[in-house]
């Protein structure tokens, strides 16, 4: 858990709130974390975590009246949350590429994918018209797509949902970006598809050097693809660390109930470990660790006192048993 | 396991749907009518107070399967047996009718938005005229919520109070208020966080133990199928292609499909693993291939499988399991299982020119 | 009831509606029309027809703030010596009935055809919905206009006096009921395969049951949006049918009538008789159309 070399991306103290009429709710509340160059970081959470939330307030396109009310999002030590939106334009695709859930919604339907490829580039890269088109075909060679050369004018529809995902893959990534944030990129797939679509991802990651923020609730596919993992709880992040720490002994104990919940493909159980209650909505968060109704070892400071990310052996978990002097708690 | 019939009989059960262009636009562009085989030849039977679990990916049919069987759909071959009586006269009766039920997938729309609670659960109970009097009604409605985990005095709010997890729980309500012998799940987890899934299983597996229910569960997560299934169904194009006790499923799985769905699963015990991925897509059900519709992506096909359907029989050296394929019947499926990647085939809508 | 009333002031709807002033000005306006129209028997100051209380001395009066005005006559006077004032409140009130009433039976006729072409679907579907669309290719003034003369033809005169009133309702009523059936045909296809209406069949629920209860209360949002844009358009469209001497039987003028009879006026200088009725047709009008509009965009982000 050193310190790597100057992170590439910087998430510190990120706090995304709703006004509404009936009060303001906080989406995100006092989010830290960071991404080296060339790391994939899952970010794992159930429905209501924020985990959406933070990849499009890196991205900058949180939906209003959302807004980011504190913090900083800093790509290579600049600023980027306090940009206008033509500077934040800029940014998105040339340093952030980002795929989304849905590619039949990514895609515009009514342009070839050679233009939106086409298009993507020479809006960020200085390119030539025949330039782009050749890279634009070495881009869907890249991701998959057999006979790209023709390919390259079909228009999305044309292409089964695992292509289309391929696409957006290389839509995300031909301007280069160092950073791509993946909004549930293998949720709507078919397994079979999903596991060839994270094997690229891998890949290219790799090869390319990119960065990436994996948003997702599988953790199965997290398992098979991020080098740390942040589990997020309640518009928090409640653990972070390495995802072999993470998933085979995590600390805290929403981590714990999470994994335990997940049925094994190994083995039958007679009864699945459940944790009991659900996440709460944002406008009935309870104060001090916004999981201490549910969790089986909360005591009298976890009401009192919401924790940060502290110290917990191989990784970082915000829960008060891990305060440097808590007696064991059995 | 008793000798009573099974609850469940499908025999020879297909269901094709037209969807071909309207009649005039097609006779002007001369093209022949498209069928989509949605289930193409399936046999199975679900004995009393189990769980059939049918598993597959989009495309295979298991939806239009759970649909056939609780009489949402015709069959266009083929025939249901509900308790030894062909499902269309069962479910003429009434009597017949109430005791089989279906839980959706989607916990937003399989709740009707501008119905109450209390509505939702009795609808049931007023059709099949269960209970008597407004007062009875509201009791038992209360019973039932109280059996799946939620308070009685739920029953005035509105389906957009509840989260996902809830509402799944408020159709099984209303599922159980008929006093149902037989359940269709289709999908009832996959839209449910990990954690809420593990209670609504848990809930389902209490429920099947309290009240002797028979399952036919779908799902499209092998995992999820693990825990609560007796038997399993892996479904490819429109066909089962086996048919196992659970266990044996995943202990010695047969057919290539299977074998390399099991390896294709992202997994927690992954981390750091490589595996060869499946490769290629499932092709569309509208222009399915001849013969074993697996052919074209499995590493065993020979001449005999382009050219013939291979049938559901008990495989050799694991009896208990029924496998649809000609590889295992010859003794050619031995080592392990890499399926090649494929050009790619037609979408489900269009077929490849 | 009084639950009910709180939770609609605390509303969303009612929240945005307090905040616009299009809105709000445009409810007044409205509130004031209708309240008049509603009211006019007892509010007005005069019967205008009552031939009895009638005096040819006083016609041709100038409105009261004019040179020869009288008080009596606020508005003026027409050529019979009644008050526009009151002719314009009785006016008014048999507009709003028509209009209502007429804009009633689109809404039942269109909803019903909608919800039964898009429940049942095939054929009937197919049949429904091709009469809509050959309804459509006509303006729907023509239509109103073609039913109109059609009745009038048919029937004899006394008799089609006397349910003069009935006729209208019933042409301009049929000349707008495609709109309603296409809206409610589409949201009906949406609906009918989601899953509580899969979950009610698999109980063996009858169509008709179905439709009614399950799928009719979730097609209903954009009826009322529509009801409201159809209202300005049914009272415009009387007015219209009654300026052309086709509409309402001469012994329950509306404003389209009192329009029609002020307009011979006009040039010679009495503008009066035909101005203020207009006014207040377009102030009826364009009142309710302003609202309607308002609810379209205040419901649609809820109408998912």
């Amino acid at each position: 858990m050193t310190a790597a070399p100057k992170p590439l991306l910087e998430i510190r103290n990120l706090r995304v709130e709703f006004p509404t009429r009936r009060g303001t709710l906080v989406a995100l509340n006092d989010v830290s974390f960071s991404i080296a160059p060339g790391e994939i970081l899952g970010v794992v959470g159930e429905s209501g975590a924020g985990k959406s939330m933070t990849g499009a307030a890196i991205i900058g396109l949180l939906e209003p009246p959302g807004r980011i009310a504190h913090g900083q999002v800093l790509l290579d030590g600049r600023r980027i949350d306090n940009l206008s939106p033509e500077e934040m334009r800029r940014v998105r695709g040339r340093q952030i590429g980002a795929i989304f859930q849905d590619p039949l919604t990514t895609l515009n339907p009514l342009y070839t994918v050679g233009r939106q490829l086409i298009e993507t580039m020479q809006t960020h890269l200085d390119l030539s018209n025949g330039e782009a088109r050749r890279r634009a075909i070495g881009w869907l060679e890249m991701v998959g797509i057999p006979a790209a050369a023709q390919r390259i004018d079909s228009y999305p529809h044309e292409f089964s949902g695992g292509m289309r995902q391929r696409v957006v893959i290389a839509l995300a990534l031909c301007a280069e970006p160092r950073l791509v944030v993946a909004d549930e990129p293998t949720t709507a797939l078919d397994v079979s598809i999903q596991a060839q679509v994270i094997a690229l991802l891998k890949r290219l990651a790799r090869d390319k050097g990119t960065s990436m923020m994996l948003v997702t609730h599988d953790m199965g596919v997290i398992a098979e693809t991020a080098d740390r993992v942040a589990v997020m709880y309640a518009g928090r992040v409640v653990e972070i660390g390495p995802v072999r720490d993470v998933v085979k002994s995590p600390h805290h104990p929403y981590s714990i109930g999470l994994m335990n919940s997940i049925p094994p493909l190994d083995h039958r159980v007679e009864r699945l470990a459940q944790i009991d209650g659900a996440m709460p909505r944002l406008n009935a968060i309870p104060p001090g660790c916004p999981y201490n109704p549910r969790c089986p070892k909360v005591f009298d400071r976890c009401v009192a006192e919401r924790p940060d990310l502290l110290d917990a052996g191989t990784t970082r978990a915000a829960c008060w048993l891990y305060a440097p002097g808590e007696p064991l708690h059995v | 396991m008793s000798d009573a019939p099974p609850v469940v009989e499908a025999t020879d059960l297909a269901r094709y749907f037209d969807v071909s262009r309207p009649a005039l636009q097609r006779w002007l562009a001369r093209e022949p009518k498209r069928i989509l085989r949605a289930v193409d030849g399936v046999y199975f039977s679900i004995p009393k107070g189990t769980t059939l679990s049918l598993v597959g990916e989009s495309g295979c049919g298991k939806s239009t399967v759970a649909r056939l069987v609780v009489g949402l759909y015709a069959p266009t071959r083929g025939k249901v047996l509900f308790e030894g009586a062909d499902l269309k006269l069962a479910r003429a009766a009434a009597e017949q009718r109430r005791r089989m039920q279906m839980i959706f997938q989607d916990p937003y729309a399989s709740l009707n938005p501008r119905w109450r609670v209390r509505d939702i659960v009795a609808e049931p109970i007023r059709a099949f005229g269960l209970v008597r009097g407004a007062r009875a009604r509201r009791e038992r409605v209360a019973e039932l919520l109280t059996q799946v985990g939620l308070s009685p005095a739920d029953v005035e709010k509105y389906p957009h109070e509840f989260s996902g997890g809830q509402r799944q729980r408020i159709s099984i309500a209303r599922a159980l208020s008929s006093n149902p012998d037989f359940l269709v799940c289709d999908e009832p987890t996959s839209a449910l966080d990990v954690s809420v899934q593990a209670q609504i299983l848990n809930l389902m597996k209490g429920l099947q133990r309290d009240l002797g229910l028979t399952y036919l569960f779908i799902s499209h997560n092998l995992a999820v199928v693990r825990q609560i299934s007796d038997r399993i169904g892996v479904m490819y194009l429109g066909r089962i292609v086996e048919l196992a006790p659970a266990e044996t499923v995943f202990v010695s799985p047969r057919h290539p499909y299977t074998r390399a769905l099991m390896d294709a699963i992202p997994d927690l015990e992954m981390v750091g693993r490589r595996r060869i991925p499946v490769g290629g897509e499932v092709p569309s059900p509208i222009n399915p291939p001849s013969g074993c519709h697996f052919h074209p992506r499995c590493p065993l096909a020979n001449e005999r499988c382009r050219r013939e359907d291979p049938v559901l029989k008990p495989a050799r050296g694991t009896p208990q399991t029924q496998v649809a394929c000609h590889a295992v019947e010859e003794g050619r499926d031995t080592g392990p299982v890499a399926v090649p990647p494929l050009e790619r085939v037609g979408t489900a809508a269009e077929p490849s020119a | 009831m009084s639950a009910a009333v709180s939770r609609f002031f605390d509303s969303d709807l009612w929240w945005s509606f307090s905040r616009s002033p299009v809105a709000v000005l445009s409810a007044l306006v409205a509130l004031l029309c209708i309240g008049g129209a509603v009211l006019a028997p007892w509010i007005a100051p005069q019967n205008p027809f009552d031939l009895a209380t009638l005096n040819l001395s006083d016609a041709f009066k100038p409105p009261a703030w004019a040179e020869e005005g009288d008080a009596t006559f606020p508005l003026g006077s027409d050529d019979q010596g009644r008050d526009v004032f009151s002719a314009i409140l009785h006016g008014a009130r048999v507009s709003l009935l028509v209009g209502v009433c007429a804009v009633l039976f689109s809404t039942l006729l269109g909803v019903s055809v909608g919800l039964t072409a898009g429940y049942v679907g095939g054929t009937a579907d197919a049949v429904l919905m091709r009469i809509a669309d050959i309804q459509l290719t006509f303006p729907s003034i023509l239509v109103a206009l073609l039913v109109d003369g059609v009745v009038r033809a048919a029937l004899p005169r006394e008799t089609h006096d006397q349910i003069a009133l009935f006729v209208v309702i019933f042409a301009i009523g049929i000349s707008n009921w495609p709109q309603f059936a296409r809206t409610v045909r589409g949201s009906t296809l949406v609906e009918r395969n989601k899953e509580y209406v899969l979950a009610a069949r698999v109980i063996g629920l009858s169509r008709l049951r179905i439709m009614l209860s399950h799928v009719l209360p979730n097609v209903l949002g954009p009826v009322l949006v529509i009801a409201t844009l159809n209202l300005g358009f049914a009272i415009l469209a009387e007015a219209t049918l009654s300026f052309l001497g086709v509409g309402v039987p001469p012994t329950q003028p509306s404003l389209g009538t009192l329009i029609r009879i002020g307009n011979d006026f006009l040039m010679s200088g009495e503008w009066w008789i035909t101005i203020f009725p207009g006014a207040a047709l377009v102030a009826m009008v364009l009142s309710v159309n302003l609202l309607g509009d308002w609810l379209r965009d205040a419901l649609n982000p809820r109408l998912r």
